[in-house]
Order: structure tokens, then C-alpha cells, then sequence
């Protein structure tokens, strides 16, 4: 599929299937093009090229009423001058639903998203989370065959959105409808999806398990967006590997040790000195630089160290070592360059 | 006491604003009441017989029923036009959009003895007999823009994703207009009615130029004002034009600024 506006291409090459029943989450930055792509599927736009198949059959170019397909909005867009139960009953009352059947699937929509007897109620006078609550209400009570979600945790404070995160996985195995979720927030991400895509620049750079994704990121941009990592390319790949080519290492599969251990040969090592230390809680984080060049992240856990102890590393020479299989390789550091358009 | 000075100075330059702005009616009023048949200070014995003989007046009622009906007619041409066009200019792009608003926006700004003699050589030209209908047609120039102003305004501050979240839900266009989109600016539309009702009712040069033999009570008052003796009698029709106009647009401020902002969440 291909959007473009004007001389923007907003999404280009997309070719994305999602199973039935999968939580399957879009993950990108600002302005990558996953909500211009949920937004092609709800039928808000039409592609330039390219179609949306919903169970085998071509939606394309049918309006977004046409299409058994409901979205959570970013601002929920709550009716406001109904009452809840209105809004939460509005995609029944527009279908022609008897009035019986719709009080009854209403409440019970409202029971799923445990707000209950919240009816009478107008948006107004409801919290930011309890909005949020209704708008999926609203979305699910038509028992769409495709849930979009677009980034509707953004507006929460982040307690309230990581009780939501668990909350909406859970509605989502209950209810077995296939799930769409828009976020910038790879923790989000991560935790939440049976799947995910990662979008850069319209374009998805890597689809898979969140444990792949994370695990053997495909791309530089997909290593750096998913989580933190070590970029290692040219001379100082070279030192340590022995090899050309763009490694990337997560923080925390690398191990600080004494300068001067044996080196393991299922293990690559790189001396240097610890510039900065970054004391976390729960994890302490070094930044070392290397004395081939470069610096490297590391992230330990500190389980025995206290963060006295863990301050004091500053200055200190050290050894880096990291099991070799967790050196990824990955491919197209220059991919920009490679790929860059020029519209027209 | 600085602060103190220029609150001083403030209170005081709204006195004199609103003496300025009401005195002139505060007279036309007093004098409604007078007895007296010429118009004077000090007023005398106050009495309801200018009121009474207003009432009785048969050219009175007539001219007055004559504006109700033009401003009726004229609000409702101006509703629908105006709201069509704001729908077009706010929920459309397309090329000369700047220009289409601007030339929408300017009759209100045109002198009124020009849209007068323009729209009379237009009727002239066409060969159409002037009636309460060009009247109506010269109303709708500047009454379209009251309630353009107003739903432009409020389809501005409506979140379009309501629209979309409609549609979403399985709404059609029309269901979609009916259930959410007249709902959030039937405010604004009541209150430009209002206010072009208003304006449409005490409108005197427009209505000079395209007015036929009906006479409108502006137009009333006005011819009868050069009449010998009749000054006290049209004080208390005067006094019940202010009265009338005042309501809507009292109505209208109090519409806009309750119900004014629909937040789109």
C-alpha cells in the first residue's frame, strides 16, 4: 500500500498481514506513518495505491461505515453532548438495534471495561482514564472483527497507563477480536503485542514477536527506536570482531570485568575507561570509552553493589566481554541514503 | 497607589463610555412616557397614551408586521445559506478558499447606501417590481455573514475526529449530520438567527432603496418623523423596537457564551 499527499509520501511499500484474533502493535515515532496506516484501514483515507483486505475481501474503497472495523480514538472524540450510555449505544442505535438489546449490550460493555451503571453520566464529568474506558466500550459493543487503537494510552499519566496496558491485553484475550495499537512507547510495545511492526519513515522496518524484535533487531534504526543500543560499525568493529560490517549489543548483555581476564573464545572483550556513571535504582549505567574508539553503553543490574560502589567505577579502566551471539549483525546503516526519494 | 489611580480612571472612562452609549436611549424612553405632545424638558405628567395610540395605530401594526415577516424570511434564507457556506469553507480545502471567505465576509463591511443602490439598479435591471421580497434579498447580503461568522467560529473549535468517531461507528453522512453535527452548532445557528433577526429588523438604508409601497417600521418611524406632531408616538414605538431588538441579541450573547465551547472530547 502507498498514501502519498501531495509531494509527501506518508506510507510507502507497506505490505502488513495481521492474523485474526493477534494483538498486533504499530510502533514507530512521530510522523512514521502507523497512524496514517490505521486510518487507510479504518477508511478516514483512501491509498494511493495499494488495498486493505479485511477477511479476504477488498474494503478499499468503501466508506469507514461500511467497514466492520471500530477505532479508539487518540482524544477518544467522546459525543459530548450525549450521555455515556448514548455514546456507548450510538453504533447500535445507528444500526437499527432494538432499544432492549441495546440497554442490555451496553451495560455489559460497560461491565467489561468496569464501569458499571455509568449510563446516566456525561463525558464531562468523567477522568481522563475513565474516558479512555468509555471509548472502548463504545468501539467494542459492536463487536468489531478489527479493533484500532490509536496511541489512546498517550493522554494517561504513566501509573494509570501501565494498569491500562495489562487491563487492555486482558480485554483483548477475553473478547478475541484482533487488536491494532498505534504507540510511539516501545515499552508499550513490548509489553502488550502478540506482534509488532516497527515503522520508520513510512515504512516498516521490521515485523515479528516483540522477543525477535527486540532480540535481533533487522535494522540500526530498529536496534536504537526498541529499547537502548550499542552501535558498532567500521574500525572499532573491526578491533573487537575481527570482521566488517554494523554490529549492535544490548546494554545489558554486556559484562564489566577486571582488565586483563583470559578472553573466552565464544566471547568478544574491548578494554576502556569508565566516563560516566548513571546510578538508576535498580540498574546502574556506564558509559565506557572504548580504547579502540567509540564509546559503549553498559547496564548492570545492581544486585550486590551498592551505589557507592557503583559510583566509585568512574575513571576506573575496565574490560568489556559479551557473549559473541549477542553481537547482532544488522544490515543497512547507510539504508537512508540507499532509499531516499525524492518526490517529484 | 498607583493601582488604585488607574482603577479610578478605569471605573470612570466606563461611566462615560456607557453614558455615551445609553443616555440617548435612557431620553427617547422618558420622553415615551411624557403626556406632553411636543417633546420637552422637564417632563411634565407621564402617561401610557403614546404606547395606546402606537398600539391602535394601523400603519404602525402593518409596518411592524412587515419587519417580523422580512426579518423571519431573511434569517432563514441567511441560515441555510451561511451554514452551507461555513461547512464548505471549514470542512473542505480548495483552491481561491482565502478569497471565497473574504468576499463572504465583506458585505457586512460595505456601506449600506452602496448594497442599497446596487442591489436597486440590480432589481431595476432585472425588471423585478421591488416587494418585501427584495427586501429580504437585501437583508440575507449582511445577515448571511452574522450567522457565516457564528458556525464558522464553532465548526473552528469542533474536533472533526467526533465526525470521524460517528462515521467510525457506522453512521452514514446523514445520520452523522443529523445525531452530531447539528447537535454541537445548534447553538451558534441560534444565536446567528438571532442576531440576524436583529439586524434584519431595525435595518432603514438597505431597506430604503429595495423597498416597493410596504413599509417596514424603520422605514415607519423614519417617514413619520418628518411629519409634524408625531414625535411622541414614535418614542413609544421607539421604545418597543429597543425592547425587541435587545432580547435576541441578549439571547444570542447568552447562547454563545454557555454553551460555547464543545471541546471534542
Amino acid at each position: 500500500m502507498r498514501k502519498t499527499y501531495g509531494d509527501v509520501v506518508a506510507v510507502d511499500r507497506l505490505d502488513l498481514e495481521v492474523g485474526a484474533g493477534e494483538f498486533f502493535t504499530l510502533l514507530g515515532p512521530s510522523g512514521s506513518g502507523k497512524t496514517t496506516t490505521l486510518r487507510l484501514i479504518a477508511g478516514f483515507e483512501l491509498p494511493t495505491a495499494g488495498s486493505v483486505l479485511l477477511d479476504g475481501a477488498d474494503v478499499s474503497r468503501l466508506p469507514p461505515y461500511g467497514r466492520d472495523v471500530n477505532t479508539v480514538f487518540q482524544d477518544y472524540a467522546l459525543f459530548p453532548h450525549m450521555s455515556v450510555g448514548d455514546n456507548v449505544g450510538y453504533g447500535l442505535m445507528v444500526r437499527r438495534v432494538p432499544k432492549k438489546e441495546r440497554a442490555a449490550r451496553v451495560s455489559e460493555a460497560l461491565e467489561m471495561v468496569r464501569l458499571p451503571g455509568y449510563e446516566k453520566r456525561r463525558p464531562g464529568q468523567l477522568s481522563g482514564g475513565q474516558r479512555q474506558r468509555i471509548a472502548l466500550a463504545r468501539a467494542l459493543v459492536n463487536r468489531p472483527r478489527v479493533l484500532l487503537l490509536d496511541e489512546p494510552l498517550g493522554a494517561l499519566d504513566l501509573k494509570l497507563r501501565e494498569q491500562m496496558q495489562i487491563e487492555l491485553k486482558g480485554i483483548q484475550k477475553d473478547v478475541g477480536i484482533t487488536f491494532l495499537f498505534v504507540t510511539h512507547d516501545q515499552d508499550e510495545a513490548l509489553t502488550m503485542s502478540d506482534r509488532m511492526a516497527v515503522f520508520n519513515d513510512g515504512r516498516i522496518e521490521q515485523a515479528g514477536t516483540p522477543a525477535e524484535v527486540y532480540e535481533s533487531p533487522a535494522t540500526a534504526f530498529v536496534a536504537g527506536f526498541v529499547g537502548t543500543s550499542n552501535l558498532i560499525t567500521g574500525e572499532v568493529a573491526r578491533a573487537i570482531t575481527g570482521a566488517d560490517g554494523t554490529f549492535t549489543v544490548r546494554p545489558e548483555k554486556i559484562h564489566l570485568a577486571e582488565p586483563g581476564d583470559e578472553p573466552d573464545p565464544d566471547r568478544y572483550s574491548a578494554e576502556g575507561i569508565v566516563s560516566e556513571v548513571v546510578y538508576l535504582g535498580v540498574n546502574t549505567r556506564y558509559i565506557v570509552q572504548l580504547a579502540a574508539g567509540g564509546e559503549l553503553v553498559v547496564v548492570q543490574q545492581n544486585q550486590a553493589t551498592s551505589s557507592m560502589q557503583a559510583l566509585a567505577a568512574r575513571g576506573r579502566q575496565v574490560r568489556l566481554v559479551w557473549d559473541r551471539h549477542h553481537n547482532r549483525p544488522v544490515g543497512g546503516a547507510d539504508r537512508k541514503n540507499e532509499v531516499k526519494e525524492i518526490p517529484a | 497607589m498607583e493601582p488604585r489611580a488607574v482603577r479610578v480612571g478605569l471605573r470612570a472612562a466606563s461611566t462615560v463610555v456607557m453614558l455615551f452609549l445609553y443616555l440617548p436611549l435612557a431620553v427617547i424612553v422618558l420622553q415615551a412616557f411624557s403626556a406632553s405632545k411636543i417633546p420637552g424638558w422637564p417632563i411634565g405628567d407621564y402617561s401610557t397614551r403614546w404606547f395606546r395610540l402606537a398600539w391602535n395605530d394601523h400603519f404602525a401594526r402593518t409596518a411592524f408586521e412587515n419587519s417580523v415577516t422580512v426579518g423571519l424570511r431573511a434569517s432563514a434564507l441567511a441560515l441555510v445559506l451561511g451554514s452551507c457556506v461555513a461547512f464548505a469553507l471549514s470542512r473542505f480545502r480548495f483552491f481561491g478558499q482565502n478569497t471565497v471567505s473574504l468576499l463572504f465576509v465583506l458585505p457586512i463591511a460595505l456601506p449600506g447606501i452602496v448594497t442599497g443602490l446596487a442591489l436597486l439598479s440590480t432589481i431595476d435591471y432585472l425588471g423585478i417590481t421591488p416587494s418585501l421580497w427584495t427586501v429580504v434579498a437585501g437583508h440575507a447580503t449582511f445577515c448571511i455573514v452574522v450567522v457565516f461568522n457564528n458556525v464558522v467560529a464553532r465548526l473552528r473549535r469542533t474536533s472533526t475526529s467526533l465526525e470521524e468517531a460517528s462515521m467510525d461507528l457506522g453512521a452514514d453522512g446523514w445520520q452523522t449530520f443529523r445525531h452530531i453535527t447539528l447537535p454541537s452548532i445548534a447553538t451558534a445557528l441560534v444565536a446567528g438567527g438571532l442576531l440576524a433577526f436583529a439586524l434584519s429588523f431595525d435595518e432603514v438604508v438597505v431597506t430604503l432603496f429595495t423597498a416597493g409601497s410596504q413599509q417596514t417600521l424603520p422605514l415607519w418611524i423614519y417617514n413619520q418623523f418628518r411629519l409634524p406632531n408625531t414625535a411622541a408616538e414614535v418614542n413609544a414605538v421607539a421604545v418597543f423596537v429597543i425592547a425587541l431588538t435587545a432580547i435576541p441579541v441578549y439571547l444570542a450573547q447568552r447562547l454563545m457564551r454557555d454553551t460555547g465551547g464543545i471541546p471534542g472530547r
